[in-house]
């Protein structure tokens, strides 16, 4: 049967990570295996590189019901393809400043490097990211009212 | 401004006569004086309506994407901040540019018509440019204005009179520099709270029709087959849907242009509804100054842009900003 009592349920964010394959998602991997936890609404997106991330992906992320969109690949000068990260790095930077600049929270996005030996890290970062989303609430400012029964579904 | 366009006009057609170029783009009369439109002569008969004057706004060196494939030379006249999308343009391997023959013109400022039918002169017939004057004749009689108060929005910061790109010039007159503030804008919006800023970008992409105006008039938007027009992308509407849509549209479109943006000011001249689009642009521009160091797009037609080039000691994403929101 169908809870009808009036207590509001704790808020619990959506979070969209893209990991990139290399690094960042055996890193998750190796959170798991090392039964270190993080929270179970962060979800995984696997792209071969954090240099796949298209702006557009992170847009759609937020217009999907996304309260926050984390991208992480391997660190600075281990990019499994030499150079990808250096190229998100830039982009990342203006996309985020920029959604700060038209009033998009800027806590809602971040960048974190994550090797594939970092699972405490990994582990650390989503419960921290996790956190600082939950604080600010649900994304208001990016939705899309055509997305939200997808919401409510998930 | 008479004299430099009678040169422009005797010019072109000693161009088309002796063969050397089989068209010129250049601007034809419109059926008002201030909205002369870009167009292509190919003929010196066809030359009889070429037009330069205080309302030639716009730059035509997206028209050369087209021009510069067909057979034969293309001439165009390019005012110097046009030059910047030209280099561009061939940067990007969109214009040949052993195909087009510029004739860099000078420019003494491009007028803002809007701005002179707010200042109250109606069913204007004439504009007269007299150094930091001009003198609008219309129906109702003479009225006489600062020249700084009805400049284009993009003349206001004008990127210099030097042409970047020239086989020729006409040049008759020295040209004034007008003052440069580039950033005054994006720094009064930086200073806002999110929320303000959240607020003003609300009410202001609300006003779009998504006439897709400011796309199609960007040099720097020269894809043949652009990410808007793809049906699945739930952007691809007439009419927006949610605000979502404007969000999207309006980010994407000047991210992918960050980096390309030579600040050319089309964008928000065109725009049907005066959104100040070079808003958006410029705080590309900014970013990428203070982060990535001093780039000008369209300065030289070689080179890496700064989102297709990186140096190891970058900063990083989290540290754009300090505790306060603000650029560390």
């Amino acid at each position: 049967m169908q809870d009808v009592t009036t207590e509001k349920k704790e808020y619990v964010p959506n979070i969209v990570a893209f990991c990139c394959n290399w690094c960042s998602y055996a890193g998750a991997d190796l959170a798991g295996s090392s039964r270190l936890s993080y929270p179970a609404n962060v979800k995984i997106i696997r792209v071969p590189c954090s240099c796949r991330v298209n702006p557009m992906f992170v847009l759609k992320a937020f217009q999907r019901g996304a309260d926050g969109v984390i991208l992480c690949g391997c660190h600075p000068g281990d990019c499994h393809y030499v150079t990808g990260n250096y190229y998100t790095r830039r982009r990342m930077a203006l996309l985020f400043s920029f959604l700060n600049y038209l009033g998009i929270e800027k806590e809602r996005t971040r960048v974190e490097w994550v090797s594939a030996a970092e699972g405490a890290r990994f582990s650390a970062v989503m419960n921290d990211f996790v956190k600082t989303v939950a604080a600010l609430g649900e994304n208001k400012r990016l939705t899309d009212l055509r997305c939200k029964e997808d919401k409510n579904d998930a | 401004m008479r004299d430099v366009e009678l040169k422009m006009k005797e010019r072109a057609a000693e161009l088309l006569k002796s063969g050397e170029v089989a068209r010129v783009i250049g601007w034809k009369k419109g059926e008002f004086y201030f909205d002369p439109e870009p167009s292509v002569f190919e003929t010196e008969a066809e030359l009889e309506n070429f037009v330069y004057n205080g309302f030639c706004g716009a730059n035509l060196s997206k028209y050369l994407i087209a021009a510069s494939k067909k057979p034969g030379k293309t001439a165009v006249f390019l005012k110097p901040c046009d030059t910047y999308s030209f280099n561009e343009l061939v940067k990007e391997h969109r214009v040949v540019r052993e195909n087009i023959h510029v004739v860099a013109i000078e420019c003494q400022g491009k007028l803002d018509i809007s701005k002179i039918k707010k200042l109250g002169a109606d069913a204007v017939t004439e504009v007269e440019e007299l150094g930091e004057k001009v003198k609008v004749s219309s129906l109702y009689g003479d009225m006489e204005f600062a020249k700084e108060e009805v400049l284009l929005e993009k003349c206001l910061c004008c990127k210099g009179k030097e042409h970047k790109a020239a086989d020729e010039t006409i040049i008759l007159h020295e040209m004034p520099e007008t003052k440069n503030d580039r950033f005054s804008g994006v720094e009064k919006l930086e200073a806002m709270t999110p929320d303000e800023r959240f607020a003003f970008w609300k009410g202001e992409l609300s006003k779009c029709i998504r006439c897709n105006a400011c796309r199609n008039v960007c040099p720097a938007c020269s894809c043949v087959k652009c990410v808007f027009d793809n049906p699945n992308s739930g952007i691809a509407a007439k009419a927006n849907d949610t605000e979502f849509e404007e969000q999207m549209f309006h980010i994407i479109r000047a991210f992918h242009v960050a980096g390309r943006c030579t600040d050319c000011g089309e964008c928000s001249r065109v725009c049907p509804q005066n959104i100040p689009l070079h808003l958006l642009n410029r705080k590309f521009i900014k970013d990428i100054d203070t982060l990535y160091g001093e780039f000008q797009a369209g300065d030289v037609p070689e080179g890496k842009t700064p989102l297709t080039d990186y140096r190891t000691e970058d900063t990083e994403p989290g540290k754009v900003f300090d505790a306060e929101g603000k650029h560390a």
